[in-house]
C-alpha cells in the first residue's frame, strides 16, 4: 500500500516539475483575492488562502448543523405521521417520503435555488417585518447589534437557565425514583428554557444599538444578510434528508413489539407517555446507527452547494482556489482530508452517544 | 363506509386534520395538473407553438432524441436500442424462475453481456467507433450506473469478506478502503478521478474520461456495498461457517456455497438501496462535463431557441429518475416480502 | 473498460511506427504532434458553450472563432479541418485537462496572465481575440456606467479573470459591491437572469453571445464602458517546443493571410500567380516552411482554403455576418488601427 502511494506521489511530483506546474503547500499563505459573499469569519479577499479554506469549512459546518437539526425534527415528525391512524395523513407522509427519496438531490438544490429566487421580490419591493428585517432576492437582511455587551449578559443568563433546567430534571427524576411522585418537568422546562431566555434576549436587545439594514442604491446595506444560496441549500438538504430519516424512524418504531405498548397501556400510561417512555427509548438503539449515516451523508451532500454558489469547502477551495492557483493535487488532497476528519468526528460522537444510550436502556 | 369513517374521521381532531390535508392536496394538485396536462401544449415543432400558460412539452418532443442518446450519431442509435433491448430481455429471462440453467445464464449475463453491450455502444470489430464523448442522456446515465454497479458489487463483496478476514493486513486494508471512500463526498471523488488521475498517472497512460468517472463512482459504491454485505454476513449465525469447516471445506468454498448465498439474500434490500443511490449520484458527473440525463437537460436549456424551458426539462428528467428509483425500490420490497413468506417467517 | 486501455496502448505503440519514417531526422521530437497524427484527429479543449467562440448546436456541430482556430490547426497538421474532436471544459477543468494531456491545446477564451504563465505550466501562443470586460444590467435598474453599480451585487464565474478585474476595479475606487462566484458561466448567467444579481460581468464579446441566453434579451443592457483589456489566445503545455511552434504559427498564418489579402476564395489563384515572396512562402510555393515544423508544406494553404483567413473567420463567427455583430475594434489588423499583426514569413 505504502509503496503504491509512494509510487504515485513520486510520479506526480516528477511529472509536475517537468511540466512547470507549481507544487507544494506554500500557496496556502498567498493572498487569495477571492470574494466570499457570505462568511461568519470576517474573511476579506486580502486574507490568505488558508483563511479562505477555514471560511469554507465554517460555512460547510454551518449549513450542515442547521440542516441536521431541521432534518431531524421534520424527519421524526414525518416518520410519526407515516404511522398515524389517519389514513390520509399517513398516505401523504408516504408520498412525501417516496417523492423525496427517489429523485437526485441535485434537482432539489436547483429547484429551491431558482424556485425560491423566482418567488421572492426585487429589493425595492422587499417584504419587511417591522421595518427592520427585509426579505428579497438578495437574501434575508437582519439587524446586527453594534456592541455585544447586553447580549453577552443575556447569553450568560440563558446558560444559567439551561443548567438550572438540567438540575431540576435530575432532581425530579431522583425524587420520582425515590417517592414515585411526579413533577411537571416539561412545563417548568418550557418556562426555564423557552420563555425566560426570550425575555433575556429581548431585554438585552433593547438595551443595545442595532445596525439596521437600509435600502441604499440597489440593495439593503448594513446588518447581516442571509444569502439565498444558504437558504436554498439548507432547504434542499433538510427536506431531502428528512425523507430518509422518516423511513429510519418508522422502521425503528415498528421494531418495538406491540406487546410492550399493550403492557404500558395496561399500566394506565397515557398515549404521550407511552411514546416517550416506552416506544422511543426502545426504538432509539435501532434508529441511531442509520441516522448517523444519514447525518454523514448530509455533511457530504453539503458539497452540492457548489452548484449554486454557496461558499462551502468545495466551492471556495476546490473551485475558486483551485482555479486561481492551479494546484489541483494539493487542493483535492486537503479537501478529502477535511471531509474524512469531519466524517470521523461525527462517527465517533454518534458511537459514543449510542454506547451511552444503550447503557441507560440496557 | 364505516372503515372510511374510522380511518379518516375517528375523532373531531382527526376530522379537522383530514379536511386540512384535503385542502392542501387540492391546492397543490389542481394547479399542477392544470400546468402539466390541461393548459399544456403537446404538438408543434418550435417554441412559437407554445402560447398557453401551461407546460410546453413540444420542447421535450423536439429534444427527445438528445435526452435519450445525447450526441450519439442518429444513424447508429439502433445500437443503443439493441443494447437496451438485450438488457431488458436478459432481466426478464432472469426473473423467470423456471429458466433452464438459470445459474449459468445469470453468470453469463454479468460477464458476457456487459462486453457485448460495450461493443455495441463503443464499436470496433466491424462496427463504427462512437467516441464516449458523444454518449449522453439517459443512455449515459444507465451506462454509468450499470458498469459502476458491475464493478462495485464484486468489489464490495470482496471488501466485506476482507473486513472480516483473519489476516490483519487484509482486514486493515479493507477497513481503510471502505472508510476512505465512505468518508468523502462523491463530487470530490469525481473531481479526483477526472482531474487528478491524468496528472498522477505515468506519462503515456491514458484512461478514457467516462471510464474514469465509472471507476470513481464504482469505488465509492463498492465501499457502501461492502457495508451492506457486512450487515448480511453479521446476520448469519457463526455455526454455519463452523459446521462447514468441520466438514473440511476450504475458505472460498465455504464463502461461495454456504455463507454468501445466505448473506447476500439478507443484504439484498440494503444493496438495492445503494444501487438506487448510485443511480441518483450519476447526476454529479455533469460537473466534469459528461452529459448525463440531467446534464443534457441543462445543456438543452442553454439553447437560445428554447429559452425558459427549465420547468419542463427538470420535470421530465426528474420523472424519469423518480420512476426508475421507485420501480427499483418496489421490486426490492416485493422480493423481500416473497422471501419472507417463502421462509414462513 | 479494458478496451479503452487496450486502444490507448495500441495507439502508443503505433505512434512511432506511423510517424517515424515520415519525419526527417533533424527535427526535435514532438510528442504531441506524433500523438495527433497517430490518432488522426486533434483534441481541442473549448468552452462549455459560448456563442460566437465555441458553441455546439443541437446536432453537436461546433462553430465559433476559437473553433475556427482548432479547425485551422487540424487543417495545418492533418490536412483536414474536420478532423477535430472538441472537449468542452469548465473554468476549473481547463488547466488539469491541458496539464494531464487530455487535450492537445486550449482554445477557450482564456485570458493571458502572468501568474498562469508562471505557475500553471502553460504557455500562451499569441492572441486571437482582444476582449474587454464590461457589465450587463437589467434595463429597469437605470444603470448607465459601471460606477452606478456601487452597493450592488455582481454575478461572475469563479476563478475567472473577470472576477479579479471587477474586484480590483471597485476596490480601487473605494466602492462596495458584493461578488457572487458561480462554478460555471451559465449558472452565473441564469442567476443574474433570475434577479439574484444586479449585474453579470464578462467580456464584451462573450456577453454579445451570451445575451441570447437571457429569457428576455430586450430587458438587458450591455454597458459600453470597458474596465479591462483581456487578450485571449490558444494555450499549450510547457515542453514540446515544436508543437508550440506549430500552434503559434498557425495563428500567425491566419492573421498574415488577411494582411497579405489571401482569402479562401482567391487562395488558389494567389498560389498559382502571386509573385509576393511572403505569400509564396506562406502558401508553400517556396521555402518549405511546413517541413521545418514537421508538417506538410501546404499547411497554410489548407488553413486558408478550408477555414479562411482571420478576417473571414471573424466576420463569420462574431462579426457583422453573425448574430453577435461585433465591430473589429482592437481585433483589426495593425495597419487598419487594430492590434493584430503577424511576424513576417521569412
Amino acid at each position: 500500500m505504502v509503496a503504491v502511494i509512494w509510487f504515485f506521489v513520486q510520479n506526480a511530483s516528477q511529472n509536475m516539475m517537468k511540466a512547470g506546474i507549481a507544487s507544494g503547500f506554500k500557496f496556502l499563505w498567498r493572498d487569495s483575492g477571492i470574494e466570499v459573499p457570505f462568511n461568519l469569519t470576517g474573511y476579506k479577499p486580502s486574507d490568505n488562502i488558508l483563511f479562505l479554506l477555514w471560511t469554507g469549512v465554517v460555512n460547510t459546518l454551518l449549513v450542515s448543523i442547521v440542516s441536521i437539526a431541521v432534518a431531524t425534527i421534520v424527519g421524526f415528525s414525518v416518520g410519526l405521521l407515516r404511522l398515524s391512524r389517519n389514513w390520509l395523513l399517513s398516505t401523504l407522509a408516504g408520498f412525501y417520503i417516496e417523492f423525496v427519496r427517489n429523485i437526485p438531490l441535485l434537482f432539489f438544490v436547483l429547484f429551491w435555488y431558482f424556485g425560491v429566487l423566482a418567488a421572492l421580490p426585487l429589493p425595492r419591493e422587499s417584504y419587511d417585518v417591522l421595518g427592520v428585517v427585509f426579505l428579497n432576492r438578495r437574501g434575508l437582511s437582519i439587524p446586527t447589534p453594534n456592541d455585544l455587551h447586553g447580549l453577552k449578559i443575556a447569553c450568560l443568563a440563558i446558560v444559567v437557565l439551561i443548567a438550572a433546567q438540567v438540575g431540576v430534571a435530575r432532581w425530579a427524576a431522583a425524587r420520582q425514583a425515590r417517592t414515585g411522585r411526579d413533577f411537571p418537568v416539561w412545563p417548568v422546562g418550557f418556562v426555564l428554557c423557552g420563555v425566560l431566555p426570550v425575555a433575556a434576549l429581548v431585554a438585552g436587545g433593547l438595551t443595545t444599538a442595532w445596525d439596521v439594514p437600509t435600502l441604499r442604491g440597489f440593495n439593503y446595506r448594513g446588518g447581516f444578510v442571509m444569502v439565498p444560496e444558504f437558504v436554498a441549500l439548507f432547504a434542499a438538504l433538510s427536506t431531502y434528508t428528512a425523507g430518509f430519516i422518516a423511513e429510519v424512524v418508522r422502521g425503528g418504531i415498528q421494531s418495538v413489539r406491540q406487546g410492550q405498548i399493550d403492557a404500558a397501556r395496561a399500566l394506565g400510561l397515557t398515549q404521550g407517555r407511552i411514546v416517550r417512555l416506552v416506544v422511543i427509548p426502545q426504538a432509539m438503539p435501532v434508529i441511531i446507527p442509520p441516522i448517523t449515516s444519514q447525518y454523514l451523508n448530509l455533511i457530504k451532500n453539503s458539497s452540492f452547494g457548489a452548484a449554486i454558489a454557496y461558499p462551502e469547502i468545495v466551492a471556495v477551495f476546490m473551485g475558486s482556489a483551485l482555479v486561481s492557483t492551479g494546484q489541483s493535487i494539493e487542493i483535492i488532497a486537503i479537501t478529502l482530508a477535511i471531509y474524512l476528519v469531519l466524517s470521523l468526528a461525527v462517527s465517533l460522537f454518534m458511537n459514543w452517544y449510542n454506547a451511552r444510550h444503550r447503557l441507560v436502556v440496557r | 363506509m364505516s372503515r372510511l369513517r374510522e380511518r379518516l374521521f375517528a375523532t373531531p381532531l382527526d376530522a379537522v386534520i383530514t379536511l386540512v390535508c384535503l385542502y392542501i392536496v387540492w391546492r397543490i394538485s389542481v394547479p399542477l395538473v392544470e400546468w402539466a396536462v390541461y393548459d399544456a401544449t403537446w404538438n408543434g415543432t418550435s417554441r412559437e407553438a407554445c402560447t398557453g400558460q401551461g407546460a410546453c412539452w413540444v420542447f421535450i418532443r423536439a429534444r427527445f432524441g438528445q435526452f435519450m442518446y445525447g450526441q450519439y450519431p442518429v444513424p447508429l442509435r439502433w445500437r443503443v436500442d439493441v443494447a437496451g433491448a438485450l438488457m431488458v430481455l436478459t432481466a426478464g429471462l432472469l426473473s423467470w424462475r423456471g429458466l433452464p440453467q438459470r445459474r449459468w445464464f445469470a453468470l453469463a449475463s454479468v460477464t458476457v453481456l456487459p462486453l457485448v453491450g460495450l461493443w455495441l455502444l463503443y464499436g470496433g470489430f466491424g462496427l463504427a467507433i462512437v467516441q464516449t464523448r458523444e454518449w449522453g442522456g439517459l443512455m449515459l446515465t444507465l451506462v454509468l450506473t450499470i458498469y459502476a454497479g458491475l464493478i462495485a458489487v464484486p468489489l464490495g463483496i470482496l471488501l466485506a469478506l476482507g473486513r472480516r478476514s483473519r489476516l490483519p493486513l487484509i482486514r486493515f486494508a479493507s477497513v481503510v478502503f471502505i472508510e476512505f471512500w465512505r468518508g468523502v463526498p462523491i463530487i470530490t471523488v469525481i473531481f479526483l478521478a477526472s482531474l487528478l488521475l491524468p496528472l498522477i498517472m505515468p506519462a503515456g497512460f491514458d484512461v478514457d474520461r467516462l471510464a474514469r468517472a465509472i471507476l470513481g463512482l464504482a469505488f465509492v459504491v463498492a465501499a457502501y456495498m461492502a457495508e451492506a454485505v457486512r450487515g448480511g454476513l453479521q446476520a448469519l449465525p457463526e455455526g454455519q461457517a463452523e459446521a462447514a469447516q468441520a466438514l473440511g471445506l476450504g475458505y472460498w468454498r465455504i464463502q461461495r456455497m454456504i455463507v454468501l448465498p445466505q448473506a447476500l439474500r439478507i443484504a439484498l434490500p440494503a444493496m438495492t438501496n445503494e444501487f438506487i443511490s448510485l443511480f441518483k449520484s450519476t447526476t454529479l458527473v455533469l460537473i466534469v462535463s459528461l452529459f448525463d440525463l440531467l446534464g443534457i437537460a441543462q445543456a438543452a436549456l442553454a439553447d437560445p431557441n428554447w429559452v425558459g424551458m427549465n420547468m419542463e426539462a427538470y420535470v421530465f428528467a426528474g420523472a424519469i429518475y423518480w420512476f426508475a428509483c421507485f420501480g427499483m425500490s418496489q421490486w426490492s420490497r416485493l422480493r423481500e416480502k416473497r422471501l419472507q413468506t417463502a421462509h414462513g417467517r | 473498460m479494458k478496451f479503452f486501455g487496450f486502444a490507448a496502448a495500441a495507439a502508443c505503440l503505433l505512434a512511432p511506427l506511423i510517424s517515424g519514417p515520415a519525419m526527417a531526422q533533424t527535427l526535435a521530437p514532438s510528442e504531441t504532434l506524433d500523438a495527433v497524427k497517430a490518432r488522426g484527429n486533434l483534441e481541442c479543449g473549448v468552452h462549455l458553450g459560448l456563442p460566437g467562440f465555441s458553441y455546439a448546436n443541437d446536432k453537436g456541430e461546433w462553430s465559433g472563432l476559437d473553433v475556427d482556430y482548432c479547425k485551422s490547426l487540424a487543417a495545418a497538421v492533418l490536412g483536414d479541418a474536420t478532423k477535430v474532436k472538441y472537449t468542452p471544459t469548465s473554468v476549473q477543468q481547463r488547466w488539469p485537462m491541458l496539464q494531464g494531456k487530455q487535450v492537445d491545446l486550449l482554445a477557450r477564451n482564456t485570458t493571458i496572465t502572468f501568474s498562469r504563465n508562471a505557475t500553471l505550466g502553460v504557455n500562451f501562443q499569441g492572441i486571437n481575440f482582444y476582449e474587454g470586460q464590461t457589465f450587463v444590467v437589467h434595463t429597469s435598474a437605470k444603470v448607465s456606467k459601471v460606477a452606478d453599480l456601487a452597493d450592488g451585487t455582481v454575478c461572475v464565474a469563479a476563478g475567472s479573470t473577470e472576477e479579479k478585474n471587477a474586484a480590483d476595479w471597485f476596490k480601487e475606487r473605494n466602492l462596495k459591491v458584493q461578488i457572487i462566484n458561480f462554478q460555471k458561466n451559465d449558472d452565473a448567467i441564469s442567476a443574474y437572469d433570475q434577479g439574484r444579481c444586479d449585474s453579470y460581468t464578462a467580456g464584451i464579446g462573450a456577453l454579445a453571445g451570451q445575451r441570447i441566453k437571457f429569457k428576455k434579451p430586450e430587458e438587458h443592457q450591455i454597458l459600453t464602458e470597458v474596465i479591462s483589456n483581456d487578450p485571449q489566445g490558444p494555450t499549450t503545455r510547457w515542453g514540446d517546443e515544436r508543437w508550440q511552434l506549430i500552434v503559434r504559427w498557425v495563428l500567425n498564418a491566419q492573421i498574415a493571410a488577411e494582411a497579405y489579402g489571401v482569402t479562401s476564395k482567391n487562395v488558389d489563384e494567389m498560389k498559382a500567380k502571386s509573385q509576393n515572396g511572403d505569400v509564396r512562402r506562406l502558401l508553400g510555393v517556396e521555402g518549405k516552411f511546413g517541413e521545418m515544423m514537421g508538417i506538410s508544406n501546404d499547411w497554410a494553404y489548407n488553413i486558408i482554403k478550408q477555414v479562411g483567413n482571420y478576417g473571414e473567420s471573424y466576420e463569420r463567427t462574431v462579426g457583422m455576418g453573425s448574430p453577435l455583430k461585433l465591430k473589429r475594434g482592437s481585433n483589426e489588423l495593425w495597419t487598419k488601427g487594430g492590434l493584430l499583426f503577424s511576424p513576417p514569413f521569412q
